[in-house]
């Protein structure tokens, strides 16, 4: 068993796993984050995407003793503390960017990372930014609104 | 499913990460990116009793590029290369071939020469190593670092000259000459997947605008990634001949993505365009 320690959502969290402990299963079953979910396994959905170090990779495809001592967001860091839901968030309930919300935490964080390193994507570069999650249920269509829409939200902050 | 157990080991210098591969012989791998490792773990395809995880070594993320070519350090991730403005001055067909390899976020992990090593038949990188003729170099416990060419890295499906023991340190992209051009063209069936075939070129023009060189690389078309020299067939703005002479050098084989027919097919239409646009770009440069 391996002693390790992540910052996760701004808050020091200690874990005592062994080796072959995947992040997702460290952040969901260790300490008890169930927003980041798992679908495949296999690097393929997307959905157990988070952020480390600021920038989105697979919790499924990353053991947790690699990463001891880095910092991870996940989608329930998204959120300000107060509660108040990030602009990324607020698109995606706007416009109906999730239905049954099995892909939405991957698809958050991907877009949270998307937007701070190219703040006005066109098309093109949503496509290719979210390429990379899937979603069984809205046809993408909204889901692409929504990191537009997102834009424009963080562009309109003070 | 769940990774088998395996002892972790987590070496702080090159010197510790040799003896711990060393030791562990046949039953070590090493762990980079863990793109590939950690799901054929996940899969169970996998089980080795030892993991190197090299992560955590100093010096191996380096990044340098120059008017001989790139050289690329064991942890520098796809993306850091990608991303590069100094790379893709160097030899841009590096960056023409990593925005095809997986998605963004798989390429913030998976490292170039983890991409090497696994030895994908339908991967980029390989073909992009074998293409410009570049090298890896290995580093063995007890034994001087010594460089393997292209041409003898790729021994199979999944299958490189690194033997277990063996920690691949950095890999070679050479240059290309003056008045060239580069271009990597694929076929998949979804955006990120590994490609049903795809075509890497590079074209270089002489003096009068007459091709001097041309050559590609087929991916998804063989058991590593395919060489081919068009030069004779190559005209400048019509690449069909050499096209041709591509379809009857692969060796594609039926699966449940596509026939052997269809991508015979396909890698004679992406190296016709491939070509053409590695030509266009070497008559701009
Ligand atoms: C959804 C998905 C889609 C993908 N699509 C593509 C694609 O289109 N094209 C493509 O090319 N790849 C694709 N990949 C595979 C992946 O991007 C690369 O194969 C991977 O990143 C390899 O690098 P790594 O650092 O992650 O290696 P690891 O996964 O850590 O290692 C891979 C293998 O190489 C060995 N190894 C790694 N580094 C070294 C070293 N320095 N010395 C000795 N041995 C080493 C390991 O022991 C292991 O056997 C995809 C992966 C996923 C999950
Ligand atoms: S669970 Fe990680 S990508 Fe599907
Ligand atoms: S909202 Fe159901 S999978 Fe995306």
């Amino acid at each position: 068993m391996h002693e390790i320690t992540l910052t996760v959502n701004g808050v020091v969290r200690q874990a005592r796993v062994p080796a072959r402990r995947l992040l997702s299963d460290c952040l969901r079953h260790d300490l008890g984050l169930t927003g980041t979910h798992v679908g495949c396994e296999h690097g393929v959905c997307g959905c157990c995407t988070i952020l480390l170090d600021g920038e989105p990779v697979r919790s499924c495809l990353t053991f947790a003793v690699t990463v001891d001592g880095r910092e991870i967001t996940t989608v329930e860091g998204l959120a300000g503390p107060d509660g108040a839901l990030s602009p990324v968030q607020r698109a995606f309930a706007e416009c109906h960017g999730l239905q049954c919300g099995f892909c939405t935490p991957g698809f958050l964080c991907t877009a949270t990372a998307l937007l701070r390193e190219n703040p006005a994507p066109t098309e093109e570069e949503v496509l290719e930014g979210i390429s990379g999650n899937l979603c069984r249920c809205t046809g993408y269509q909204n889901i692409v609104k929504s990191v537009h829409r997102a834009a424009e939200l963080i562009a309109e902050e003070p | 499913m769940k990774p088998p157990p395996f002892d972790y080991h987590a070496p702080r210098d090159l010197g510790s990460a040799l003896s711990a591969l060393a030791e562990a012989g046949t039953d070590g791998k090493v762990l980079a990116g863990g793109q590939s490792l950690i799901p054929m773990l996940n899969m169970r395809l996998a089980a080795p009793g030892h993991l190197i995880d090299i992560n955590r070594l100093a010096g191996l993320d380096t990044v340098t590029a120059g008017p001989d070519g790139v050289r690329v350090g064991a942890l520098a991730r796809h993306s850091r290369v990608e991303r590069s403005a100094e790379v893709a001055a160097a030899q841009p067909l590096l960056r023409q071939a990593l925005r095809q390899v997986a998605h963004p976020v798989i390429r913030n992990r998976g490292t170039v020469v983890g991409s090497l090593v696994h030895a994908d038949p339908a991967a980029e990188l390989p073909a992009v190593l074998a293409l410009l003729g570049g090298s890896v170099r290995l580093a063995r416990a007890g034994e001087r670092e010594r460089d393997v060419a292209a041409g003898e890295f790729f021994t199979g499906p999944l299958e490189s000259a690194a033997e277990p023991g063996d920690l691949a340190v950095s890999a070679f992209f050479p240059a290309s000459p003056p008045r060239s051009g580069t271009a990597f063209r694929e076929l998949a069936r979804r955006h990120g997947d590994y490609a049903l075939a795809g075509v890497a070129a590079v074209v270089s023009l002489g003096e009068a605008g007459e091709v001097v060189r041309a050559r590609v690389a087929c991916i998804g078309v063989g058991a590593v990634p395919i060489v081919v020299d068009v030069t004779s067939a190559g005209r400048p703005g019509d690449w069909a001949a050499a096209a041709r002479a591509v379809q009857d050098r692969v060796e594609p084989e039926d699966d449940i993505h596509a026939t052997a027919g269809y991508r015979r097919h396909l890698v004679g239409v992406l190296a016709e365009r491939a070509l053409g646009e590695a030509a266009r770009e070497a008559a701009d440069a």
